[in-house]
């Protein structure tokens, strides 16, 4: 079966976990085994694994006819990109975009990131799409996030393919409930016109259909999996410290809960000061819960890192002694799953998406401090329970892999394809 | 004539409360009345109740032919007494039939017998005297905790004078041979060993509500048949069953206790008698004998005992409780005495099991806690709490050993003292009549009460002498009265 996907980030260039998660679905994906791939991102580095997808960057894509030399398209992208690939797109141009900026190639430059004006590159990524659904073979559309609907639904209107939609994360969750009528109108549009949703978990499910208004009938949960960690990141070294460490991890910001964690760590700090909490990453409320902390009169034992990247954010975790996730509304949530691997147990709040599918983890309220705290007190209090919940977690993350994932998207694919004919 | 032995049992143990780590400390009661009470008395309409009635009806219509046993607990028979004493007076009307026998047990249906020997004979002479107290006889059969029984328990069951015992007789234990029949220990060859036959009373508790079953419905005739027909060497079969079975899990539509109520008279006409264990030895020889090495329960699928003492959780709780059991043992406060018989009870480390599947949900259904990691969490808060107090009364800076010779001080310096203060007197009257100078004896006694007095507040450690037993005495009392 051939599936064009249209998505946002790929690894190694991530800046969310939507990379992470399109990636492992992707592999998952082709390790079943049949599954022909085309991966379009806005802006491809070259640096990217290759051999599970063809990879097409929309920046690389000509939506206006220049006439070019084979070896000076293969100078300026082939890098990136097989020279001949472009010379298939561009006999597909399908009208005159010269009115838009363009580059020597002819192709729309995206930035590939989430820039002020997101709105006119989701637009552009949309156009080169219909020049890609017109050159490639495939027989099915799959896009991954809102950034991507407006392109699959272009791409379905072009050639008449069945469009799949995998919600990762929608509006209602980013906002905490205020949404912006701008996504929310461009979420609904892509739902509406898709021939089957994707979500990555109940929870999502559950907004789709009360808050989009969506059939039922058309929402299938496929809960996400992680990816094995390589044993360099599994081998790093702990930095020891005489006292506990407490982490979380993650943008501060509102949907993450950070101002909970703060509130927990204050009572646990109470009754016990040998403790260190921290508070991994960067976002809008960082400075607001700097505040919080002085205020708690805990400061000396709450550290702040700011935003870590790559190692940095593993190295966290093996110096944790519990991980904390205490999101108000998380779509899914890798990270404690990533946690989990690096033998950390993790509290999550019931409002998390993975707390469907995890078994050896502390469940409680996002806004149920006392039993948040009591949960971080025990792990560090009591050895018994901080090794089965480390030992059995390694175990259950073993356990969900995306081939998994993949063979449920791909019976999907199956039955939308066979529902249409 | 073939023997059936009821074993209807009852037991609830005290749930805890919600018990977070900043209560460790500042709050010393435990426990959820509210959850106890309501589950009590919800048990106790819709099965104690009438399941008593009934068998006293059966009871009084064959004349006394109709003989079972129940096992009920002390905690069990503690939560009855607070909330729904009238249970209490069914049982003592059937126990004044003399159709029914009580057996011995765990006070607080603990693991006790895994765990310490010297708190597991405590623990059963606990309830067998409160047993004795409430049913005016003293149970002369033993059935452990769910059963559990190896060939250690059984001498420490026949040390306490039982000659009969009830456990578990699943096939996988048992192999090729049958429940039907009275064994003996191998370790104790004069214990007669009782065993439950499974099938037989799961045929009532799981499948007599089960229109799946090939065998549905159920009848009193067609089941007094099976017993009949079996073979005519098996002369006896153990039904061990919840009481809670009776009009709770099998809701009295399913028509349950007409169909006990049945049984009597389809038992008459083929030959099977319902009697008691205490009659069945009485009338048949053990076989052979059994040896278990590893200990067996009724519960889950293994019929060991993982359900309590599967995983790290449940072996670190155990572990910290039984840690303090010679402490405990040692103390005399009224309500530490009472908390330690509580956590004790084995339901706490059912609730932190890990299993999965049918046992797992087995599990679930009866947990409090939405978690094994809570109901762990939960528990350790408490015990805590509980060790904190046990600390109070005794430093762990003395060892045990040290820690008993004081005691055994002070509870003699009680009749030291009565002595010397007659030796006292009969001095100062001697000293009267005898007119010397009285008052220099007398300062020379506030002396000495001083100078005991002022190495209280010392830590020295020495073991036998008298004056670190006058330290513990007040130490210990401004300890009871800080309180």
């Amino acid at each position: 079966m051939k599936a064009l996907m249209f998505g946002w980030e790929f690894p190694p260039h991530i800046l969310g976990g939507l990379g992470t998660a399109s990636y492992g679905l992707t592999k998952g994906m082709f390790n079943n085994g049949d599954m022909d791939i085309t991966f379009v991102i806005p802006k491809p580095y070259g640096d990217e694994e290759k051999g599970f997808a063809n990879i097409i960057g929309a920046c690389n894509t000509p939506v206006a006819w220049r006439d070019v030399s084979w070896d000076y398209v293969e100078s300026r992208i082939g890098k990136v990109m097989d020279p001949q690939t472009y010379f298939n797109l561009r006999d597909h141009i399908y009208a005159d975009f010269n009115y838009l900026r363009l580059n020597d190639l002819g192709c729309i430059e995206f930035s590939g990131r989430y820039p002020d004006n997101i709105l006119e590159e989701i637009n552009n990524y949309s156009i080169v799409a219909g020049v890609i659904a017109r050159t490639v073979d495939f027989d099915i559309i799959h896009s991954h996030d809102w950034l991507t609907y407006p392109a699959g639904i272009h791409a379905k209107n072009v050639t008449g393919k069945p469009l799949v939609i995998h919600v990762h994360a929608s509006e209602f969750d980013r906002s905490r409930g205020k949404p912006n009528p701008t996504v929310f109108a461009i979420e609904k549009d892509g739902m509406m016109n898709a021939d089957h949703i994707i979500t990555v978990s109940e929870l999502t499910r559950r907004t789709v259909i009360d808050k989009y208004g969506i059939d039922p009938a058309k929402v299938t949960t496929v809960h996400n999996a992680v990816i094995p960690l390589n044993d360099d990141l599994l081998n790093l070294k702990k930095r020891e410290s005489k006292d506990k460490v407490i982490t979380f991890l993650g943008r501060i910001t509102m949907q993450k809960g950070p101002e909970y964690f703060v509130e927990a760590a204050a009572k646990v700090l109470q009754k016990n000061k040998n403790v260190r909490f921290v508070m991994a990453g960067g976002g809008d409320m960082e400075a607001d819960m700097i505040k919080l902390a002085a205020k708690r009169g805990i400061a000396d034992r709450f550290h702040f890192t700011g935003f870590l990247r790559g190692k940095e954010v593993y190295q966290m975790f093996r110096d944790s002694d519990v991980y904390v996730m205490p999101s108000v509304s998380e779509p899914f949530g890798i990270s404690p799953l990533e946690a989990m691997e690096m033998g950390v147990p993790s509290i999550i709040s019931k409002q998390s998406g993975c707390a469907e599918i995890l078994d050896n983890v502390i469940k409680t309220d996002y806004w149920d401090i006392d039993a948040m705290a009591d949960a971080m007190h025990a792990l560090i209090s009591y050895p018994a329970l901080h090794n089965t919940l480390r030992d059995r977690g390694i175990e259950e993350i073993h356990g969900i892999t995306w081939e998994k994932a993949g063979k449920k998207v791909i019976d999907i694919y199956k039955n939308v394809i066979a529902n249409r004919n | 004539m073939k023997s059936v032995c009821f074993y209807f049992t009852i037991h609830q143990p005290y749930r805890l409360k919600r018990y977070r780590f900043f209560d460790i400390g500042n709050d010393h009661y435990y426990y959820d009345d509210f959850a106890d009470d309501e589950i009590i008395t919800r048990l106790a309409n819709n099965s104690y109740i009438p399941m008593a009635d009934t068998l006293l009806d059966i009871i009084k219509r064959t004349n006394g032919g109709f003989k079972c046993s129940i096992a009920i607990s002390g905690t069990a028979i503690e939560q009855l007494q607070m909330y729904v004493p009238e249970v209490i007076d069914k049982l003592r009307q059937l126990a004044d039939t003399g159709c029914v026998e009580f057996l011995s047990g765990t006070y607080a249906h603990s693991l006790a017998s895994l765990e310490d020997p010297e708190e597991f004979l405590r623990e059963v002479k606990m309830h067998d005297d409160l047993i004795h107290n409430l049913f005016g006889k003293r149970p002369s059969v033993f059935a452990n905790t769910e059963l559990i029984y190896d060939d250690d328990i059984a001498l420490l069951i026949k040390s306490m004078g039982f000659n009969t015992c009830l456990t578990e007789g699943a096939k996988h234990i048992l192999g090729w041979k049958s429940p039907n029949y009275v064994y003996n220990a191998a370790t104790a060859p004069d214990l007669n060993l009782l065993l439950t036959n499974d099938k037989l009373a799961e045929d009532i508790s799981r499948n007599f509500n089960n229109p799946e079953w090939h065998e549905y419905p159920l009848t009193a005739d067609k089941y007094v048949n099976w017993i009949a027909s079996l073979p005519a060497e098996e002369q006896v079969v153990n039904l061990y069953l919840s009481m809670d079975t009776f009009g709770s899990f099998l809701p009295a539509h399913t028509g349950i206790f007409e169909f006990m109520k049945a049984l009597p008279e389809f038992g008459r006409q083929s030959g099977v008698e319902f009697t008691t264990p205490s009659d069945v030895v009485a009338k048949l020889k053990p076989v052979g004998e059994l040896s278990v090495p590893y200990p067996i329960s009724d519960i889950d699928e293994a019929r060991d005992v993982s359900a309590w003492k599967g995983n790290e959780l449940q072996r670190e709780a155990l572990a910290k409780l039984y840690g303090v059991a010679e402490r405990v043992s040692m103390c005399t406060d009224r309500r530490l005495k009472q908390d330690w018989e509580y956590l004790q009870s084995s339901d706490h480390f059912y609730y932190m099991s890990t299993k999965n599947l049918a046992d797992g949900a087995d599990h679930a259904a009866f947990s409090p806690y939405e978690s094994p990691f809570a109901a762990f969490t939960n528990y350790m808060n408490v015990l805590a709490d509980f060790l904190v107090r046990v600390e109070e009364q005794y430093p762990e800076s003395i060892d045990n050993e040290e820690l008993n010779s004081l005691l055994l001080t002070i509870r003699n310096q009680a009749s030291e003292i009565e002595a010397l203060k007659k030796e006292n007197k009969s001095m100062k009257t001697n000293i009267m009549n005898s007119d010397e100078l009285p008052v220099p004896v007398e300062v020379k006694e506030k002396v000495t009460v001083e100078e005991e007095k002022a190495p209280a507040k010392k830590t020295t450690k020495k073991a036998t002498t008298k004056k670190p037993a006058e330290k513990k005495t007040t130490t210990k009392k401004s300890a009871k009265s800080a309180k």
